[in-house]
């Protein structure tokens, strides 16, 4: 019977692997290519790679294929790839100064130096469902790409450099609160050892950078809708490229590529606890994978909420947020609810069993309660 | 000429890589030294859903060798789907032999239960965990928990114990009850059926725990005190079952409740490997503890 039976458990998880398989490819259109996802699900991509915590396009562009678009299922097939491979080297601390800027927005002053760059953003679009998608063709495309080149001047390009930072000019006012030695600044690696609490400000921003978008959001948003006293400002939000350095065995810092990044500073005024004190001004800080808005905003809210510990709303406890915005474990473990669990299930149904026994015999004494088993 | 291989991966011995391997297997020596205490690790992820048994697997992979004859089990059974799966996932990355026979097998991955037959002292046992901390029903922050713990400060669960009296005449504990390992600390023996539980005391067995998600390793060395929480007074016990397997007859195992198509219960023993055993006449070598005992066979 055993045999029988391990063989039926294997023949259905067999069954139905071809199954989901068929459903992908059922209608038979042509199959998607892992280059058209790259370059046309770019936002996709970019999801992936950030909550998958690997800065491989093309790799999520193929877990995407393979998860027929599902963005969880992609980011966690990235994270288990990782673990495949060793880490030989840890980057150098890459600096945002020298992003190349796509986009650079500051909804704190009306310009900054460089000048406001809307960048790519669909934000001032009108959300109306475009139906001429539907016949669109490579022509169109070729079309399109020779009218927005035709209106780029070459020359302004190369013009194009680094810009100073907007919280510069509230530090260089003396405006601008520095973390302090009150903030524990050990660098963790959360990728080799399990975060623990109180954690300091590194392991906190890791396990953010890696977090989910949506989870993220929601628990950002809590803080400013009411439950948290978080009523940031976008000091700086920028999209763009950033090279990326490793320091060899001879000790030589070498380039090693560049990647895309967004990053947003959100100014805060900071709540100090002696009396009479200068009410200064505070950055949270988001950092991401990709081009993903809200994610660095929400988690530059959240880096800010988590280290006022006093605020009492689920924003402002790091355990809370680190714990439940991790979204390869919170959907792990929410979808582990549909294995079998009659064992644990009858553990506890033969106590409940002699609780009722015990209510039925004594009934003026203890009545039967309900109880999680 | 340069080949480009980077479409053509393959992967390490047990799917890890060996720097990770080698973190795993010293968390589990720490594990080994001090019984019953949780030990952080890593805990890289795997081609598996967090919460699905990535824990065990870390353990599996961490120690098994190309000798090893691997077996697992969820819920007791060889045939779960989700056992299924975790067996191909490492006889596909080791190359190991698996078995579903409980005497052959030198390394054993469980979900929920700890097999009927007794282990050896070559065997071990590596549960699936998916809460390491036996208060986090008590106290939900971290921090807080590894504080009590490192004072040994365990009144809160002592309290909830009593608590559970007061309100429902008995301790409502049923799998995941919590034992005293060494005479120290508190363990979650993970959601294991109060059955099963006796079966960690003074074992001969090495019995290894991995919580994947939690990123905790824990362990019960061979021939340690496990002690269930109790009362002097209001005494811990396993599972009561008024009939006998349908099957074969046999009373002194783990059962699992059955409703039939004509609406009927039945009780049906839940080791797989057990049942195939007794009913084909095999030869079984089951454990024997004090609460089994006094079951009339």
């Amino acid at each position: 019977m055993g045999y029988i039976a391990v063989k039926g458990g294997s023949d259905a998880i067999h069954q139905a692997k071809e199954l989901v398989e068929f459903y992908r490819v059922k209608e038979q259109t042509p199959p998607v290519s892992v280059e058209q996802i790259r370059t046309q699900m770019r936002l996709a991509c970019d999801k992936v790679i950030s909550e998958g915590g690997l800065y491989a396009p093309e790799y999520a562009a193929i877990a995407l294929k393979q998860s027929e678009g599902d963005v969880f299922e992609a980011a966690f097939i990235l994270r288990a790839f990782i673990t495949t491979l060793q880490r030989r080297y840890y980057s150098e601390t890459i600096n945002t100064r020298e992003m190349f800027i796509r986009r650079k927005i500051s909804a704190s002053f009306r310009e900054i130096p460089g000048g406001q760059v809307l960048g790519p953003t669909r934000d001032y679009t009108q959300r109306i469902l475009d139906t001429t998608k539907i016949e669109e063709t490579l022509k169109d495309i070729r079309q399109f790409l020779d009218r927005f080149e035709s209106t780029i001047d070459k020359e302004q390009i190369k013009e194009i450099t680094t810009y100073g930072k907007v919280i510069d000019l509230l530090k260089r006012e003396g405006l601008l609160k520095g973390v302090g030695n009150v903030e524990d600044t050990t660098l963790k690696d959360i990728t080799r050892e399990a975060i623990k609490f109180p954690a300091p400000r590194s392991a906190r921003l890791q396990m953010m950078a890696r977090a989910e978008t949506g989870g993220l959001m929601a628990l950002g948003y809590s803080s400013m809708r009411g439950f948290g006293n978080t009523h940031p400002t976008v000091g700086e939000l920028r999209y763009g490229t950033v090279p990326v350095r490793v320091r060899d065995r001879a000790g030589r810092v070498r380039y090693i590529g560049k990647i895309e990044l967004t990053e947003a500073e959100m100014i805060t005024t900071m709540k100090t606890d002696k009396k009479n004190s200068v009410p200064l001004y505070s950055i949270g800080y988001g950092l991401c994978f990709g081009q993903n808005d809200t994610k660095a905003i929400c988690m530059g809210i959240l880096d800010r909420a988590m280290r006022s510990p006093e605020g009492g709303a689920p924003a402002n406890d790091a355990e809370f947020v680190l714990y439940h915005t991790e979204g390869v474990e919170a959907m792990g473990f929410t979808n582990h609810l549909k294995l079998p669990h009659y064992v644990t299930f009858q553990a506890g149904l033969s106590n409940v069993r002699q609780a009722v026994e015990r209510a039925n015999a004594a009934p003026a004494k203890v009545k039967a309660e309900p109880v999680a088993g | 000429m340069i080949e480009n291989t980077k479409y053509k991966r393959s992967y390490n011995f047990a799917f890890i890589d060996e720097s990770t391997k080698k973190e795993v297997r010293r968390k589990l020596l720490k594990a080994v030294a001090i019984p019953g205490y949780q030990v952080p690790y890593s805990s890289p992820e795997m081609p598996i859903s967090r919460g699905w048994g990535t824990g065990g697997l870390h353990v599996t992979l961490a120690i098994i060798g190309r000798e090893d004859v691997f077996k697992i089990i969820d819920q007791g059974s060889d045939a779960s789907v989700n056992a299924c799966n975790l067996r191909e996932f490492v006889q596909a990355m080791t190359g190991c032999k698996t078995t579903y026979d409980t005497t052959e097998a030198t390394l054993i991955q469980t979900r929920h239960r700890i097999t009927e037959e007794e282990l050896r002292e070559d065997q071990i046992l590596v549960f699936q965990v998916p809460q390491p901390e036996p208060l986090r029903s008590v106290e939900r922050y971290e921090y807080r928990t590894r504080q009590m713990h490192g004072e040994a400060d365990y009144a809160k669960m002592w309290v909830s114990l009593y608590e559970s009296y007061v309100r429902h005449g008995g301790i409502m504990r049923g799998a995941d009850y919590p034992v005293k390992v060494n005479g120290r600390y508190i363990m979650a023996p993970s959601p294991i059926p109060r059955w099963d539980v006796p079966n960690l005391n003074q074992a001969k067995t090495l019995y290894l725990f991995g919580a994947g998600r939690e990123k905790r390793l824990y362990a019960v060395p061979p021939h340690t005190k496990v002690e269930p929480l109790e009362f002097e007074d209001v005494k811990f016990e396993i599972e009561k079952f008024d009939s006998l397997c349908y099957k074969t007859g046999y009373r002194r195992a783990f059962l699992d409740e059955l409703y039939l198509d004509d609406g009927s219960r039945q009780y049906v023993i839940n080791d797989s490997n057990f049942l195939d055993k007794i009913e084909q006449g095999g030869e079984i070598t089951p454990f024997i503890n004090p609460y089994i005992q006094q079951i009339e066979l």
